[in-house]
């Protein structure tokens, strides 16, 4: 049961980072962006294609540092899938979401163009790599043996170490930059920004690749943990909406806690459940938010940004 | 050429056949009406009612296996009821899953029935998927009976079930029109165009949204008993959220969202466009990437609800203005 709660912190940091990522975006451009779990199967891919085809191809030093399964040519992939990714969400921005803005449509537009373009991004991790599972490394590594059973890879503990500074990076970036501000003032008041001087069409292209960034780093993450298949955006788009709504969608601290708690309950669940219905448990979760606390636990939308 | 060749003729048949699927979906078309073309309610859970009819009707209908049969099938019932039973009871309990998920739902932001709907219709597969004992899991159920199948020669049998749909299609179609353009029809557009003017005017604005909900899911139950009986066979890989949610959107929107005539139209224009892109990539795209060949027709369908979505929100026939009669 303990190696089962360890278990779900990993999955949980992932969770957290991708649930963060994606009330940020909610925070801004004010819809259930449902495209989300997509941009982190695109970080993915584009990492998978960096270090298993050009950099295989470059015989760039395959070494991996220490008990890691990854080395150089990840660390190099991780930045460029992130840059990646942020534009694939900008461009997704510019050719849907910013003509509907234009157009003053009601939320239910963007939030159906979003479902479009969740599928149209699958469809084309389809089209180029198929629809086989794909692994950055078939090594396999060790596990650290620690008290109580527990097993931990140390591949998971540089994952937690990685989801959680980037949480806290976003935190400080939130808090201190100018940008961040300018981004907190956008998501509190959109008109009170406008009439600040603060350009909001240019919040929100930051607001996509910097969402779309962190996306691209949960789902790399997720790659190293487990495989790469071009639904893995689509079965997280669950334990991410959960994850977000128990901790007050829009709030971003709200949503590390929800995501550590969708987590921690979705690896324990499969002491009792067959591990395919994670999304299940978190569809259940999630409803019961709904019905008890439907603002979350910390309080939704931008008290806590 | 006798009529009785021409009847039985290939393309024929395969027309036959296109229209059975188009007015199944124009079904779905038009349960989807009711939620979003009417009320506003973003409905991202169809595969899941889809198949909550599918295997309603399948479960009422087929007997118990019996024999050798049993060795590789399980379900949990098996009550060899006749078709009408089965597509009732595939409209109620979908009517009551729908009464389930609306509660906790729609009081709260459109966002979160779309999320709600989505993990309803994902958790439903998974279900479907795993629980060998309820539907025979991933294997399927095979055998579903066809209505008034030992009355015609096989050969004219789709002429019978083509006249089936048609029937509840045109009966669902004339009853939805009656309701959307009835008062009650009326409060569901003044919810969709702004729900805190309908409170103000009195309206109870849960209890239409909850009704409109319960009313397109049992005619999306329909939908999913009349593909039960025409597939025959059924398994929780049909219900898949692109082929099962997705192209359903794309049709309402294509049609003409709001607009009876326009959810049925939508079904049958965007079926010809679907068929005529298997005959496209089958020319264009190499063999060896036959796996790959539907995921470039998804992508076209995914553009063309994104283009309709920017430059013809309307759709093909678009919201007709009407008064209700009194």
């Amino acid at each position: 049961m303990i190696a089962l709660v360890v278990d779900g912190i990993i999955l949980g940091s992932i969770l957290s980072l991708g649930a963060v990522s994606l009330t940020l975006v909610y925070g801004i451009v004010r819809f259930a962006n449902f495209a989300h779990g997509d941009l982190m199967a695109v970080g993915a891919y584009v990492a998978f294609f960096c270090v298993n085809t050009v950099f295989a191809a470059l015989d760039l030093p395959a070494a991996t540092f220490g008990p890691l399964s990854f080395g150089l040519p990840m660390l190099l992939a991780l930045p460029l899938a992130m840059l990646a990714t942020a534009v694939v969400a900008v461009i997704v921005d510019r050719l849907v979401f910013r003509p509907m803005r234009r157009r003053q449509y009601a939320p239910v537009m963007f939030v159906i163009g979003s479902l479009a373009a969740a599928f149209a991004l699958r469809a084309l991790l389809f089209i180029i790599w198929g629809p086989e599972f794909h692994f950055f490394t078939q090594a396999l590594r060790p596990a650290l043996q620690l008290p109580y059973e527990i097993r931990v890879k140390p591949d998971q503990i540089f994952i937690m170490a990685a989801c959680l500074s980037m949480v806290a990076g976003l935190y400080l970036f939130l808090r201190r930059s100018r940008l961040g501000q300018a981004l907190r003032a956008t998501a509190d008041n959109p008109d009170l920004a406008r009439i600040s001087g603060i350009d909001t069409e240019r919040m929100m292209v930051w607001t996509w690749a910097i969402g779309a960034a962190m996306a691209a780093t949960a789902g790399i993450l997720l790659g190293i943990d487990a495989q790469l298949r071009p639904e893995m955006g689509w079965n997280l788009l669950l334990p991410l909406f959960a994850a977000a709504i128990l901790g007050g969608i829009g709030n971003p601290y709200g949503a590390l806690v929800g995501g550590m708690t969708i987590g921690i309950v979705q690896q324990v669940s499969t002491a009792f459940l067959l591990p395919t219905y994670k999304p299940a448990v978190a569809f259940v979760i999630l409803i019961l938010v709904l019905l008890i606390r439907p603002q979350g636990i910390l309080g939704s939308e931008q008290r806590g940004f | 050429m006798t009529i009785e060749a021409i009847l039985t003729s290939g393309i024929l048949n395969y027309l036959i056949g296109f229209l059975i699927v188009a007015g199944i979906y124009a079904l779905f078309s038009l349960g989807l009406n009711v939620h979003f073309g009417g009320t506003g309610l973003i409905n991202f859970g169809i595969a899941g009612f889809f198949a909550i009819g599918a295997y309603t009707a399948a479960l009422v209908t087929k007997p118990l296996p019996t024999g050798e049969l049993a060795v590789y099938t399980q379900q949990a019932l098996g009550l060899d009821q006749p078709f009408l039973v089965g597509v009732i009871a595939a409209a109620a309990v979908c009517g009551l899953v729908a009464l389930l998920i609306g509660i906790p739902t729609l009081r709260l932001r459109e966002d979160y029935l779309a999320i709600a709907t989505i993990g309803i219709a994902e958790s439903i597969r998974l279900v479907f998927n795993n629980e060998e004992w309820l539907a025979n899991g991933s294997k399927g159920l095979v055998g579903i009976p066809r209505p008034f199948y030992d009355q015609v020669a096989p050969e004219y049998y789709n002429y019978v079930y083509l006249g089936i749909v048609v029937l509840t299609l045109a009966v669902v179609a004339v009853l939805l029109e009656r309701l959307l353009r009835s008062p009650w029809g009326r409060v569901l557009r003044s919810i969709r165009e702004d729900e805190v003017v309908a409170a103000a005017y009195g309206k109870n604005v849960f209890a239409f949204k909850l009704q409109a909900l319960v009313l397109g899911a049992m005619v999306m139950g329909v939908g999913g008993a009349l593909y039960a009986h025409n597939a025959g066979t059924i398994s929780p890989g049909v219900f898949e959220p692109v082929f099962g949610t997705f192209i359903v959107w794309v049709m309402l929107i294509l049609g003409g969202s709001g607009n009876t005539k326009g959810a049925i139209l939508g079904a049958f224009v965007f079926w010809a466009i679907w068929a005529g892109s298997q005959f496209a990539t089958d020319a264009l795209v190499p063999h060896e990437f036959n796996s790959r060949a539907p995921h470039v027709r998804f992508l076209l369908i995914e553009t063309l609800l994104v283009l309709m979505l920017l430059f013809r929100p309307k759709g093909i026939l678009g919201e007709e203005r009407y008064v209700s009669r009194l």
